[in-house]
């Protein structure tokens, strides 16, 4: 059902009005069609099997790599972004200048070290910034996909991601790891391509949606529906952007990537530069104009109809399906290593949901760590510099890179130079 | 929760001797689950010396972080609650190493250990020492030991035995004793012939090799 009554139009405009600026209807439309990116190109020869039943070809991949590949091509380690990142992982966005999503654990020195390891990261399938979406040429039409682009599914994207991986002639990943949908990413990459993940870090993430994180989604969906400028996913074409609806869905989305008692400390019930209320529906509160910020900045980076598809393709995980029901099934057997990770304040992704896999893989008698790690700052924990998470990580992957007979790391060389 | 979080750290000799006790009683190449593994000490030597698949569970966050680092696999979790997640027979060797005072149900604790594992090995402080006897029955104080050194008001000892209490405990749950080792207090190791009243009387650690027993229900939560 849209939420196309005056009333509720009226509402998001008066949102828009206190945003900055009209958004830019071109910028990411640039991204998507010439991206600040290398780009795979997977011809007729090499379609794309879809979860959705159908092929696609052609299609491409934009991704990002960082440090070297080692000559037995066994230190590349692939990052799976989350549902609204994208393969910037450790440098400056080519739209927004800001510094990589996860340049906190990404870098020399840090747990995924450039120095060490040759590191990975692609645009998802049906993402905006030079991967195959819906703002791309549909070859066919000569316009953009919208919503003619089949349905893709977390399997589409990990598919496609390992032919990725084929093209740059990687057999095995020492490491995959992502949070969020990156996670699912991970724990679909375990499952379905066992003998090429050495090691994976699923963190803050989920075996399946749960009614919860889909209703959160529809919300976000119903509102990029619910713009006029949407024009049934052909607003493109139109020179338009269903801004408002869009910035909508960020910023309900956004509440659920923070802890209640995040947003407490760092807003309470703080008036935004004002000495009292002003009886109106302007923005009083300071959590008011922080989420109409997010919302404003988000839509100048992001296509509103990559956003339906990428939360389509969360809402449809559910990894025990494809395995009979059973999640243990889907890991029986794996010789992968795995570092499970969640955070005490994450309600999108609970520490059930991270214990529901660890159970799985116990069952399944895979080699499993499982960390919670203790914070306020909810769901985003996981791009954040929390000290716990990174030392996990870093030990995590250096005790693999000792199974895997990598070269250890300075400190490590120290402590069995002691000995 | 940790031998070394529980306990304060005893004289390393006699923390080395339980290790080597413990990993003595585990044959090479097994699967082996330590609950309440700490920094993974005990794994990180049955890693190395018996070549085991060694797994663990701590529920310290920083103790799974040392286990992380060491390249164990360990899952932080607490014994009470998290042990019914595992699979029947999953293991070989469960082991608890001196955290069994410190669970909510011991008597669980030690049946989910015989139902995921062939084998359980347990070590514990035993509260029928003499010392202990005789502060509290002649001093009329709780104990304070080396190796049960917390004031009665803060300690997480809250289900301490003896020896004596643990058999019975083996005896009611149905298991099998398949070997018992008792130490002195310099962690030498008692005569295996000594009665168990001497046992319970000069044995300041025990460790204790069970086998479930043929009749044994297999809990279930």
């Amino acid at each position: 059902m849209l939420l196309n009554n005056k009333r509720s139009v009226r509402k998001i405009e008066q949102v828009a009005l206190l945003t900055d600026t009209p958004p830019d209807s071109q910028s990411n439309l640039t991204e998507a069609a010439q991206p600040h990116s290398p780009v795979a190109v997977f011809d007729a020869s090499q379609p794309l099997a879809m979860s959705a039943g159908v092929a696609l070809s052609p299609f491409s991949i934009a991704y990002q790599t960082y440090g070297e590949l080692n000559a037995e091509k066994s230190n590349a380690i692939l990052l799976c972004h989350a549902l609204t990142g994208d393969q910037h992982v450790a440098n400056a966005h080519p739209l927004t200048g800001k510094p990589g999503w996860w340049s906190a654990l990404v870098g020399p020195g840090r747990p995924f070290d450039t120095a060490k390891y040759f590191i990975i990261c692609s645009n998802v399938l049906g993402g905006c910034m030079g991967t195959t979406g819906p703002a791309s040429t549909n070859p066919a039409t000569g316009k953009p996909f919208g919503l003619d682009l089949p349905m893709v599914t977390i399997a589409d994207m990990v598919r496609a991601q390992a032919m990725l991986i084929d093209r740059l002639g990687i057999e095995t990943l020492f490491c995959v790891a992502g949070g969020s949908m990156g996670g699912m990413q991970v724990l679909q990459w375990a499952a379905t391509y066992p003998e090429r993940v050495f090691s994976a870090m699923p963190i803050a993430t989920a075996a399946r949606h749960s009614s919860q994180n889909i209703a959160f989604h529809e919300v976000g969906r119903q509102a990029i529906m619910a713009d006029p400028d949407w024009r049934g996913g052909r607003y493109l074409e139109q020179g338009l952007r269903p801004s408002k609806g869009l910035a909508v869905a960020r910023m309900a989305a956004h509440i659920t990537y923070l802890s209640e008692e995040a947003l407490q400390r760092k807003f309470g019930r703080k008036l935004q530069d004002r000495a009292g209320p002003t009886f109106s529906f302007d923005a009083d509160f300071q959590v008011e104009n922080y989420l109409r910020y997010q919302g404003s900045t988000f839509v100048d980076r992001f296509d509103a109809n990559s956003y339906l598809y990428v939360t389509r393709a969360c809402d449809y995980f559910d990894l025990a399906q494809d395995y009979g029901g059973s999640l243990a099934l889907a890991f029986k057997h794996s010789k992968t290593r795995f570092c499970v990770v969640a955070f005490t304040s994450d309600w999108l992704y609970t520490t059930a949901e991270s214990r529901a896999i660890v159970h799985a893989l116990n069952a399944g008698g895979a080699s499993v760590s499982f960390v919670e790690i203790s914070t306020d700052k909810g769901h985003d924990a996981f791009l954040l510099d929390e000290p716990d998470f990174i030392a996990t990580t870093r030990g995590f992957l250096r005790g693999a890179a000792r199974a895997r007979g990598l070269p250890q790391d300075d400190s490590s060389k120290n402590e069995s130079a002691k000995t | 929760m940790t031998a070394a979080s529980i306990l304060p750290p005893p004289q390393t000799t006699v923390t080395r001797i339980d290790l080597l006790l413990v990993a003595g009683m585990v044959e090479i190449g097994s699967r082996v689950l330590d609950v309440g593994c700490g920094d993974g000490e005990l794994l990180g030597l049955l890693a190395d010396t018996k070549g085991v698949d060694a797994r663990g569970m701590e529920i310290s966050q920083k103790g799974v972080n040392d286990c992380v680092t060491r390249g164990l696999s360990v899952v932080q979790g607490d014994a009470d609650v998290d042990l019914a997640d595992y699979p029947d027979d999953g293991f070989d060797y469960v082991i608890l190493s001196q955290t069994l005072q410190a669970t909510r149900n011991p008597r669980l604790v030690l049946e989910q250990m015989l139902r995921i594992g062939k084998r359980a090995i347990v070590s514990f402080p035993n509260f029928g020492h003499w010392r202990i006897r005789w502060q509290l029955a002649l001093r009329g104080h709780m104990p304070l030991t080396q190796n049960l050194s917390y004031a009665w008001y803060e300690t997480p000892n809250i289900h301490l035995c003896s020896i004596r209490d643990f058999v019975s405990l083996v005896d009611l749950i149905d298991a099998h004793i398949v070997k018992a080792v008792a130490m002195d207090r310099n962690g030498a190791q008692m005569r295996v012939n000594a009665p168990w009243w001497a046992w319970n009387l000069f044995g300041e650690q025990a460790v204790f090799l069970l086998e479930r027993g043929e009749g044994q229900v297999t809990p279930r939560r």
